[in-house]
């Protein structure tokens, strides 16, 4: 069964319509790339599927596992394993990063029926999958996100992500805004998570990233619809030619 | 045309002049304290309850909140006394030593007064007018505004309260903790407090007001504190009244050279509330910080008005004060710095913030700056909204539920006023009670 599946999906915003018509499917342990040109609806989809207010399906239906995600609240995706890294990752003063971290997890496992973690178990969890995202402990005490740089906040979500252990992590343009080197050691994080039971989608809009987190497949999306399929040579063609062929198929 | 402004009298005031006329021949205290009695119920019959014309009370229209006026409470019953027993709630396991009133007059069966440690001379105010203490006389009034109708009140009706002095260089370890707690009885109480901290002393002072629910009993409570030179003083006050109090309090405080002076106020309980702080930098070089948290939901109302004198130079203050509104609730804050001409080099920030949960909740800010000095750093910040939504889902897209995400966003917002405690025990059982209030709203 696949776990995620998308179909016919149209959602608008303010009565505007950005998704048209979507069709995705995910199977388990697979990586998909989901590229596309500024004002394609990658952001969008991501935000649908985490569940952010501002958005209206009008039509079509979103499985997870089976279940339509349309009756569940952002919080009862994510302990039900869905995972956004958000592009812009949000900063919240006065929230400790660690009682945020702490408060995500046992959340998340009190609503699947797990016993919360002790507090040294925690502590080690967090220390060792900081350390291995490079992530100074000090860092932890801060408020959440508080005077991050935009790279640091970028592996703060993917910290997140590797605590929270999801089935599903869609990552929003995780490489805007990395050097080289952050974007290797976001990369290592994402590609240690990769495993038979997780799935990823990454979404960008450049092919540099995936040249490190290497995607099973590879889709075009364009005008709120996915326009094209393909390996992961599609990346390659799109690198090399633009979106622009794209974006005329859709004018036509 | 000649007509005179007749103000008619409301019940209360009516009701308020004659429980003065009653008590004025028993009150304590002797010919001079009585005629201070007299001039402050002058000025009360003069202006009669503050009302909304009054600039100072213009968002607490007192004369419109106090229905009527209660009866001067009487001395509390042995079940009274037994009730207090039980209270202080709002300060968690923090060690004190407790004096202890109910309905105004001091319980001293109820109160610690063993092992006084070197320096601390505590008592009553009814003990100490009835004896006609020189020193008591010498501060008494001293502080406390002569043109506030509410201070005025007091002064004319005050029955007891505590009267402590730190001698000069002593440190309590234990801070002190004046419990005030209203019985059942729904009666009015006037309690007049006097702390004189002397040169380079070190002191923690909790004044706590409490009382039962479902008791519209009234309070009116000062306290005038002295920080002598280089002396530390931590002050809290925790207005806990039982939800149909009408609770009106002043701090005065006269800050001496170099000393250091934190007060911080948490506002949970009582119908009407309105806290009042009038402070005095007279000596150069203190530094001082002013914060409070309120937390109101229903219909109850909560006043903050502070006045910030800077008479001498080179002091610093900061004031923070957060208030979360909920359902109907009606947060006032109004907090004046005043920079007198030689008060050079004042660096003085005050930042009042509210938090709406409800679209009926009101937040009335009011931050003013007054500076006749040249060479100063002064700045005020006031704002008002409701909990940011992005912040929201980005905590419940990992996870948290809406009430969980909300109170953790709702506790980090006080978090900045409460943080500035130094007592560590004391932070912590008022960082619980947030979430005490916040399990109560239907939170996490």
């Amino acid at each position: 069964m696949a776990l995620l599946k998308i179909k016919n999906l149209h959602v608008e915003i303010a009565g505007k319509e950005i998704l048209k018509g979507l069709d995705l499917t995910v199977d388990a342990g697979e990586v998909h790339a989901i590229m596309g040109p500024n004002g394609s609806g990658k952001s969008t989809l991501a935000y649908v599927l985490a569940g952010k207010a501002d958005y209206t399906q009008t039509s079509g239906e979103v499985l997870f596992n089976g279940k339509n995600i349309f009756d569940m609240q952002p919080d009862e995706r994510a302990a039900a394993g869905l995972f956004l890294a958000f592009q812009y990752p949000l900063e919240i003063p006065g929230v400790a990063t660690m009682t945020f971290l702490r408060t995500a997890l046992n959340a998340q496992r009190k609503k699947r029926g797990e016993a919360e973690l002790s507090t040294p178990e925690f502590i080690k969890k967090v220390r060792d999958t900081a350390g291995k995202l490079s992530i100074d402990p000090e860092m932890l005490r801060r408020a959440v996100n508080v005077g991050f740089s935009g790279g640091e906040k970028k592996r703060n979500e993917i910290l997140q992500m590797a605590l929270l252990e999801p089935r599903l992590a869609v990552l929003d343009e995780t490489d805007s805004g990395l050097d080289i080197d952050a974007l290797k050691i976001v990369a290592d994080g994402v590609n240690r998570l990769r495993g038979p039971g997780r799935s990823f989608v990454v979404i960008t809009h450049y092919q540099r990233l995936l040249n490190y987190i290497v995607p099973d497949v590879v889709h075009v999306l364009s005008n709120g619809r996915i326009v094209k399929t393909g390996g992961k040579e599609l990346a390659l063609e799109l690198e090399a030619r633009g979106y622009a062929e794209y974006q005329e198929e859709v004018l036509a | 045309m000649n007509a005179e402004v007749t103000t008619i009298k409301t019940a209360a005031e009516t009701a308020l002049a004659q429980a003065y006329a009653q008590a004025r021949g028993q009150l304590p205290g002797d010919d001079a304290m009585m005629a201070q009695r007299e001039a402050a119920f002058d000025l009360f019959a003069k202006e009669g309850l503050p009302h909304r014309r009054v600039e100072e009370w213009k968002y607490t229209d007192l004369r419109a909140l106090m229905r009527e006026a209660k009866p001067l409470a009487t001395p509390p019953d042995a079940a009274a006394k037994a009730r207090a027993k039980t209270a202080a709630a709002l300060l968690g396991d923090v060690e004190t030593r407790r004096l202890v009133f109910v309905d105004g007059a001091f319980v001293a069966e109820l109160s610690d007064l063993t092992n006084l440690e070197k320096g601390l001379t505590v008592g009553s105010l009814a003990e100490a007018l009835s004896v006609n203490d020189r020193a008591l006389a010498l501060h008494l009034g001293k502080l406390a505004p002569g043109s506030d109708v509410a201070v005025a009140l007091n002064t004319a009706l005050m029955g007891d309260g505590a009267v402590i002095r730190i001698a000069a260089g002593s440190t309590i370890e234990r801070p002190l903790h004046l419990l005030f707690m209203a019985s059942e009885r729904p009666a009015a109480t006037f309690v007049r407090s006097l702390v004189v901290v002397e040169r380079g002393a070190r002191a923690m002072l909790i004044e706590s007001h409490e009382g039962p629910p479902g008791s519209d009993y009234q309070v009116n409570a000062a306290l005038e504190l002295f920080v002598g030179d280089e002396a530390h003083v931590d002050h809290v006050k925790l207005i806990g009244e039982g939800g149909d109090a009408l609770h009106v309090s002043t701090l005065a405080a006269a800050i001496g050279t170099r000393a250091r002076f934190n007060s911080f106020t948490f506002t949970v309980g009582g119908a009407v509330v309105r806290n009042q702080l009038f402070l005095r930098f007279d000596g150069e070089g203190t530094v001082a910080s002013i914060r409070g948290a309120t937390l109101l939901k229903g219909r109850q109302h909560a006043d903050t008005t502070l006045v910030a004198d800077h008479i001498a130079r080179d002091c610093q203050s900061r004031e923070v004060f957060k208030a979360v509104l909920d359902d109907d609730a009606h947060g006032v804050f109004q907090g004046r710095i005043i920079v007198r001409r030689h008060a050079q080099k004042t660096d003085a920030k005050m930042i009042t913030q509210a938090l709406l949960l409800s679209e009926r909740a009101e937040a009335d800010n009011k931050p003013e700056l007054e500076i006749f000095a040249d060479d100063v750093q002064c700045g005020h910040g006031a704002t008002s909204g409701a909990l940011d939504d992005a912040l929201k889902f980005y905590l419940m897209a990992r996870g948290i539920p809406a009430a969980e995400a909300e109170a953790l966003l709702i506790q980090a917002f006080l978090g900045e006023a409460i943080e500035g405690i130094e007592h560590a025990g004391l932070r912590e059982a008022l960082m619980e009670s947030v979430v005490a209030w916040l399990k109560a709203r239907g939170g996490a």
